[in-house]
This record gives C-alpha cells, sequence and structure tokens, in this order.
C-alpha cells in the first residue's frame, strides 16, 4: 500500500495546523459558526444529533493493522469504544469533542490516515474494489489510480468550493464491485481496440432525492490524461454546477439539464484548451512508481488445497457455511479472501469495538500480510489468507462474532446510523435493520434464498444506498411517526438500476413481515438459477405488492 | 405547552439544556420546563446570546410533556433521542446492549 | 479595517467602484460592470484613463477574452464565500486567456482561502481584519506542498520527487 513521502508528510501537518488555529479562532469566537462550518466539514467534522462526529477517509478502502490498532485506540481514548464502517469505506466515530479533533488528527496522521476531505463541497474519498489486487477478473489493481485522484483532489486550489460534494469510484474489474454508475465520476477500467489499458469515464450518477444511473462521457481515457480529463469535467461542474439550490446542486442534475452530449461538448472543449495552460500530466514512470506501492505482498508458492478445505466442511456445519458464503476465490493459488462481517443478528450494521478491531489488526498481521480492506456494505476484508490457514481464521473471527456466514445474503443488511445518531434523519434505521437480521438467523434459510440485498436509508439522502438494494427501504416520517418505504429490484453493479416503489409506507414493526412475504414470493415464483433480483426483473412487481399488501395490515399514509 | 431550550456545547457538542441560573445541563432532567410562551421566549432570547458569546450553538424550542416520576419528555422522537441517546447499543454483535437509551 | 492588499502589500485602491451606478462619472479610474463595459466600451476606451471591470459569479471571463489588454484590473466577486466559481475563472483569465495585470478577489472573501485564491491567479485581495497584512502573511503560508500544477509556477510534489531521482 502506499506510504508517504515527507511532501505527504508535510502536508497533513500544515492541513492540521491549520484546523488547529481555525478550532482556536472558533472557540474564541473571532470566525461564526456558519464561516467554520465549512471549514470543519472539509477536516470531516459533523455536528450530530448527540455530539460531534468525525468521518475518517479509508484511501480506497485499504487499511493496515496498523492502521487499524489506531482506529481502535481514537474509539476507546476519544469515543465511547467503538466505531463505524460506512458504505463510503470511511470510518466514523459517533461520540467526538470538538475541541479534541486536532489531537485525534494528529494522532491518525501518525499513521498516515486523514480526514481531509470527508466532507464539504469538494472531492471525497476515492473509492474502489475492496477485492482490489487480488480478485481474479482484475485487469489490473484499481488502487494506483485511485492513488493518483487522491494526490490530485486534495486540497485542489481550483476545486474547494464546488457547488456540492463529489465523489469518484473506480473499478478494475468488469464485474463493478465499486457501483461505478452511481458516483458522479465513475472510471471503469477496460482495454481499447489496441489492447491498452484506460477507462471509460461515467458522469452524474448518484443516489440521494432524485436517483440517476450515470452517463459514459468517453468510452477510453488513456491513463496518461485521466488526471487532465477529470479536471475538465471538474472545472465545468464548477463552472455550471447549479448553486441556487442545494437539492439541486450535484453534477448528475446539471448532466441531466444540459443532456450529457451538451456536457460532453463543454468538457471536451475545455481538455482540448488545457492543453495550453498547466495541467496535471500524468508522466507513464509515475503511474509506474505509484504502482510499486501495490505491488503484491511477497506470497508464498502453494497448491491449491480446495479438496481438503471440502473435506473439513464436510464433517463441520458450520465452518461449511462460513466458507461458502464468507470466502471468495483469490488470484493467488492457494490463497484465499476472507470477508469479515460486521453483520451479526440484532447487531448494528457497520459498528465494531475497538477490542474487535485490535483482535483484526492482529490476525491480520498473522494471516494477512497486515493489512485488511473495507467494502461498501460496512463489512472488512483480509485479503490475503492462505487457504490452509482459513480454519483457523474462522474459528477466531467466529469467537469474536464475526463470522456469521451471510455475506451478500438476506441479513447483510446495510444501514444508515439513522435517527438514532444523524441529524439529517427523519427515522431510524438500524432498529430495522436489526429486526430483519434477527428474523432471517437461520443459515440454511439464508443459503436457500441467495443472494438479496437490503438496503435501509433513515432519510432521502439515501446514505444507505437503498435506491441500489434489491431491497430498498426508506425512512420517512409522517405526522411525528415513523414509516417505511420498500423499493424493489436496485442493483450496483455493472447492470445498475433503481429500485421501484412497492407501496406506501408501512410501520416499523411490520416490516420484517413485508420482508418474509417478499420472499415467500419470489420463492414460489423463481425458476432453475435466479437470484431474487432475476426474478423480480422477470415477473416484475405485482406479485410482490400483492403478496405485501394482500398480508400486512395497510397502514396507509398519503 | 410546556416547552424546554435544547441547544449543543460548542466545545464538545454534547447536548445541553437551559437550566435554573441560565446555566446549561447535560440532562434533561435538571432543566428548566418553561410553562408559557412569554417564558419560552425569553429562556430562547438567553440562549441565543449564549450563541453568540460561543458556548453553545443552534438552540431551538422544543416541547415536553412531564411524565408520572415528574421527568420532561420531548414530544418529537428526534429530541428524545437526543435527550435520552440513541434507542440502539452502540456496538456490535459481541456487546451489543438491548439498546434502550438511557442516562450516560 | 478593510484594506487592499496587493502582491503583498498593502496599496490604495485607486479605482472607484461604478458597477451598481445608473450613470458612468465623466472621470476616473473605474471599475465597471460587464454590461457598463458592453454599453459604454468606446466611451470607455476614449477616455484614455484605468479601466477596471468587476465581474458576477455568473459572468464567463470568456465574455471578455478579447478584451483583457483594456484592463488595469479585473474584479472577480464572491458573494458568498462558498460560490467557488471564481476560482475557476481566475485560473482562466490568467492561464488560458494570458491577463497578466490585477486580479482582485472581492466580495466574501475568508482569510482561509486566501491560499487557495492565490494558487488560482488572484494577486490582490480586500482582506478584512484588524491587521490586514499579517493577515494576509500568515494565510499566504499556509502550505508549502502542492500537488496540482497551476499558473502560479510552483513545482509540485510529483515534480519534486521526479527532480530528487534524477538527482539519484
Amino acid at each position: 500500500m502506499y506510504r508517504y513521502d515527507e511532501f505527504d508528510h508535510r502536508l497533513v501537518a500544515e492541513r492540521i495546523a491549520q484546523f488547529r488555529r481555525q478550532v482556536k479562532r472558533r472557540l474564541a469566537g473571532e470566525i461564526t459558526e456558519d464561516q467554520f462550518k465549512p471549514l470543519r466539514l472539509k477536516n470531516g467534522v459533523y455536528l450530530q444529533l448527540h455530539a460531534y462526529m468525525l468521518r475518517v477517509n479509508v484511501p480506497y478502502g485499504t487499511l493496515s493493522s496498523r492502521q487499524m490498532r489506531k482506529f481502535a485506540h481514537v474509539a476507546r481514548t476519544y469515543d465511547r469504544g467503538f466505531g463505524h464502517f460506512t458504505t463510503r469505506q470511511n470510518i466514523q466515530y459517533h461520540w467526538i469533542r470538538l475541541e479534541q479533533v486536532p489531537d485525534i488528527l494528529e494522532e491518525l496522521a501518525s499513521v498516515e490516515i486523514t480526514t481531509i476531505q470527508s466532507s464539504g463541497n469538494c472531492v471525497r474519498n476515492i473509492t474502489s474494489d475492496q477485492y482490489a489486487g487480488v480478485a481474479r477478473d482484475e485487469l489490473a489493481d484499481p488502487r494506483v489510480y485511485c492513488e493518483l485522484l487522491r494526490q490530485y483532489s486534495v486540497l485542489h486550489p481550483e476545486f474547494s468550493y464546488l457547488p456540492r460534494k463529489f465523489k469518484i469510484a473506480v473499478t478494475g474489474s468488469p464485474n463493478d464491485r465499486a457501483a461505478v454508475a452511481v458516483h458522479d465520476i465513475g472510471l471503469r477500467m477496460h482495454r481499447n481496440a489496441a489492447g491498452e489499458i484506460g477507462f471509460e469515464v461515467l458522469v452524474g450518477g448518484g443516489l440521494g432525492r432524485t436517483p440517476y444511473i450515470a452517463h459514459t462521457i468517453r468510452d477510453w481515457v488513456s491513463p496518461e490524461d485521466l488526471l487532465a480529463y477529470v479536471e475538465s469535467i471538474l472545472r465545468i461542474y464548477n463552472i455550471y454546477g447549479r448553486r441556487d439550490n442545494i437539492h439541486k446542486a450535484r453534477i448528475k442534475i446539471i448532466v441531466n439539464q444540459l443532456g450529457i452530449d451538451r456536457y460532453r461538448e463543454l468538457v471536451e472543449e475545455d481538455f482540448a484548451a488545457s492543453k495550453g495552460m498547466p495541467r496535471p500530466e500524468l508522466p507513464r514512470e509515475e503511474i509506474d512508481r505509484i504502482a510499486t506501492y501495490f505491488a503484491p505482498p511477497p506470497y508464498e508458492r502453494l497448491e491449491d488445497i480446495q479438496d481438503e478445505l471440502d473435506a473439513l466442511a464436510a464433517s463441520d456445519a458450520r465452518f461449511a457455511a462460513w466458507l461458502r458464503h464468507n470466502v471468495a476465490p483469490h488470484k493467488q493459488q492457494g490463497y484465499a479472501i476472507v470477508n469479515v462481517m460486521l453483520k451479526a443478528p440484532g447487531a448494528v450494521p457497520g459498528d465494531i469495538t475497538a477490542e474487535q478491531m485490535d483482535a483484526l489488526a492482529d490476525m491480520a498481521d498473522e494471516h494477512s500480510f497486515g493489512e485488511l480492506r473495507v467494502n461498501h456494505r460496512q463489512n472488512l476484508v483480509l485479503p490475503y489468507v492462505r487457504q490452509r490457514d482459513l480454519y483457523t481464521v474462522w474459528k477466531k473471527l467466529d469467537a469474536l462474532v464475526l463470522a456469521t456466514p451471510n455475506l451478500g445474503l438476506l441479513s447483510d443488511v446495510i444501514s444508515c446510523p439513522g435517527l438514532d445518531y444523524c441529524a439529517l434523519a427523519n427515522a431510524r434505521s438500524i432498529p430495522v435493520a436489526r429486526d430483519i437480521s434477527a428474523r432471517f438467523v437461520d443459515v440454511d434459510r439464508l443459503a436457500a434464498i441467495g443472494p438479496l440485498t437490503i438496503n435501509v436509508s433513515g432519510c432521502m439522502n439515501a446514505c444507505g444506498h437503498h435506491h441500489v438494494g434489491n431491497i430498498g427501504i426508506l425512512g420517512v416520517d409522517k405526522r411525528g411517526k415513523e414509516f417505511f418505504q420498500l423499493t424493489l429490484g436496485g442493483s450496483s453493479d455493472q447492470n445498475a438500476s433503481l429500485g421501484d416503489r412497492l407501496g406506501p409506507g408501512l410501520a416499523q414493526e411490520d416490516v420484517p413481515d413485508a420482508i418474509e412475504a417478499i420472499v415467500d414470493c419470489y420463492l414460489d415464483l423463481r425458476e432453475e438459477g435466479e437470484r431474487f433480483l432475476d426474478t423480480y426483473r422477470r415477473v416484475g412487481i405485482e406479485p410482490f405488492k400483492e403478496a405485501v399488501y394482500g398480508t400486512v395490515e395497510e397502514r396507509a399514509i398519503a | 405547552m410546556k416547552h424546554m431550550v435544547i441547544a449543543n456545547h460548542l466545545a464538545d457538542g454534547f447536548v445541553v439544556f437551559l437550566g435554573p441560573d441560565d446555566r446549561w445541563c447535560r440532562w434533561i432532567g435538571d432543566g428548566r420546563v418553561l410553562e408559557d410562551p412569554a417564558e419560552a421566549e425569553a429562556a430562547l432570547a438567553t440562549a441565543k446570546r449564549h450563541e453568540a458569546e460561543n458556548i453553545i450553538v443552534e438552540p431551538t424550542l422544543i416541547e415536553v410533556t412531564i411524565d408520572d416520576t415528574g421527568l420532561p419528555r420531548p414530544v418529537e422522537i428526534r429530541e428524545a433521542i437526543r435527550a435520552f441517546g440513541p434507542t440502539v447499543g452502540g456496538g456490535s454483535g459481541a456487546n451489543a446492549s438491548s439498546g434502550v437509551g438511557g442516562r450516560r | 479595517m478593510t484594506a487592499l492588499v496587493r502582491n503583498g502589500e498593502l496599496v490604495e485602491d485607486r479605482f472607484t467602484d461604478v458597477s451598481r451606478a445608473d450613470a458612468l462619472p465623466e472621470h476616473g479610474a473605474l471599475l465597471v460592470s460587464l454590461e457598463q463595459w458592453q454599453a459604454n466600451r468606446d466611451a470607455l476606451l476614449a477616455r484614455g484613463e484605468p479601466l477596471g471591470i468587476k465581474l458576477r459569479s455568473d459572468q464567463m471571463p470568456q465574455a471578455i477574452a478579447n478584451d483583457l489588454e483594456h484592463f488595469d484590473v479585473i474584479a472577480l466577486e464572491f458573494p458568498k464565500f462558498r460560490d467557488g466559481r471564481a476560482y475557476s475563472y481566475a485560473r482562466l483569465l490568467r492561464e488560458r486567456y494570458g491577463y497578466k495585470k490585477e486580479l482582485r478577489a472581492v466580495g466574501e472573501v475568508l482569510l482561509e482561502q486566501l491560499h487557495f485564491m492565490l494558487r488560482c491567479g488572484f494577486d490582490a485581495f480586500e482582506i478584512r481584519d484588524p491587521d490586514p497584512l499579517a493577515a494576509y502573511r500568515a494565510a499566504a503560508a499556509d502550505y508549502t506542498v502542492w500537488y496540482q500544477p497551476t499558473g502560479d509556477g510552483r513545482p509540485t510534489a510529483m515534480q519534486l520527487r521526479r527532480q530528487r531521482l534524477q538527482q539519484g
């Protein structure tokens, strides 16, 4: 993974010193809250319902054991002993004091972690495939470009006051695990006709109040032109993006207002004209230099021992379930990708204790070349586990309650923090997620149902990404009471789609029954090999409407 | 209708309620219940002064009812969560609590 | 106090901002609006006096790209500090259209923003502070590492790293 040099360290130190001064000025009343707010947001500091919340970047989801230990230390020393991993490969602390933030930033900086631009109207954490570097289906490691984009976007003098937040995602695989189609800029690595690796560039995707699937602005950009092209996209957005209405300020709005053809025209014009001015060229040597940081670890030469694993699985049903669902095939023979689940039945999705963090850091050191990943489902990954260590790793994770065998299954629910924590929320999302995961506990049943993603958001800002859940749940407030609207058929992969509204909102206590009804309906209708999403796309929403509103007493909202 | 003034402390972000002597308390039970609109407006004005003095941020009036034990309870769920804490425990499976918000 | 700092020094503002006035005065170094410039171009040029133009944040510099030689100062407005359009306008004026004279940031300009504004090509600022020059100097020195190239010529981290490697 990337290691800071003296330039990176110095920049971060200067940023922290600046923020320390800003906090001091704020506490002394020299700047108002209105002036201070964008400054603190650019350092990831939110004021939430109970306290300040600090959002920490995990750049493109890659984490060292040393960094994980620091997260545990921060949780213990400055928070209430836990942290929360988000859908954008960040970690959040929900009980932070503003006056301590500069110290926390210094602690994090000592392990090369920052909160720079984790919020604010600027380019946010660049996210990527959690299996980068180890996935069999990958063309090349996308994290090389993520790191280059990260440096490019940090404290960019021209783009620090964009109309709104800006999110970029990169995938190195045709099986898109980074959800590029619902980002402001999505980059999809692929080969052109000449066989050269480059990127399809997508713009204007996003969730929230007005969700959109991104459009392709260019089929192929060379790696050398990537930063300059992104600069032109950002410049046109900075100039043309709407600033009259906070709900209409994302790039997706202006792209769809102007139309992708016109937006492309403007970008291409700027891109051509920018050749005559300083622009972020990306020489091949620089790409290669950064690539050395992402070279494969010192793998041992191992045989594939799938047969042995299968034999072991045959004698241990619990291990078998875990092996089947949570372990993914690895590029390197003899190795495996282990998914660490923060989704025990009844757990708060994405939450992790300091003890669990420390234990995982130790496991990473012992079993994964000291590295972990954060995925987009509020779970973690140990990316370099030897197959012969899988049983040991499973036992350890099981003891830590991190081995629920449900990756991508129904009870692997994604949930934003919701009204229990968040000042923006209309409803509590965590209880809904917990109720569902507590209802669907039987491992065999989950396996029989198959892949089914459920995403819960506590408000229209959609931090739970409910639009792209196979089942999406949106919390709304009607006359002081919480209701939940369901959507069906969303997907965030390379065939991305937004969910369709099922019907009137349901009371919280009715949601698990509704999920049961939807599942039973699917099981009745499915054909051989169909996942829930496939069946839904084939039969449409009507059978599910009937299933839910026929069996659940309707508490209609207008 | 009874009210109280709620805000967040600037320096530490914690939820506070305007109490007797115009001081800010962490626990809603120690806060001052405002019995009529005039009292409520006056209390809010005080709070706004404190905001200008950088003690607290975002002071607002919230409606409360008094329960059988004499404890003020915000009417809106959002404010109740601010007063009594998240309704879910903080922590993953290993030590998840039953999640009833309580005094911290 | 509010003072004008240009190229790191306190200077007198010799221009009068008439951009919101109904009529233009007969003489004087004026800062006019785009509309006034377009309506009175010939008359203004005929005066032979120093001339400046003030653009609003919704007015793109393209509109004056062919007239830059006539202006001694271009002022770009930040109606709210959050409105970041003029950062792009400044770069375009300097780096694409080749404007070389005074480029002034006016409106709601926070000290925190000075460093980025300098990097984008602004060289004059209205600063509100008890000690404007000290505040300016402190803000200008906020950072000594830059990842992105702009027209300010500062070497980026990437360039410095390359140099290092070449020096061996």
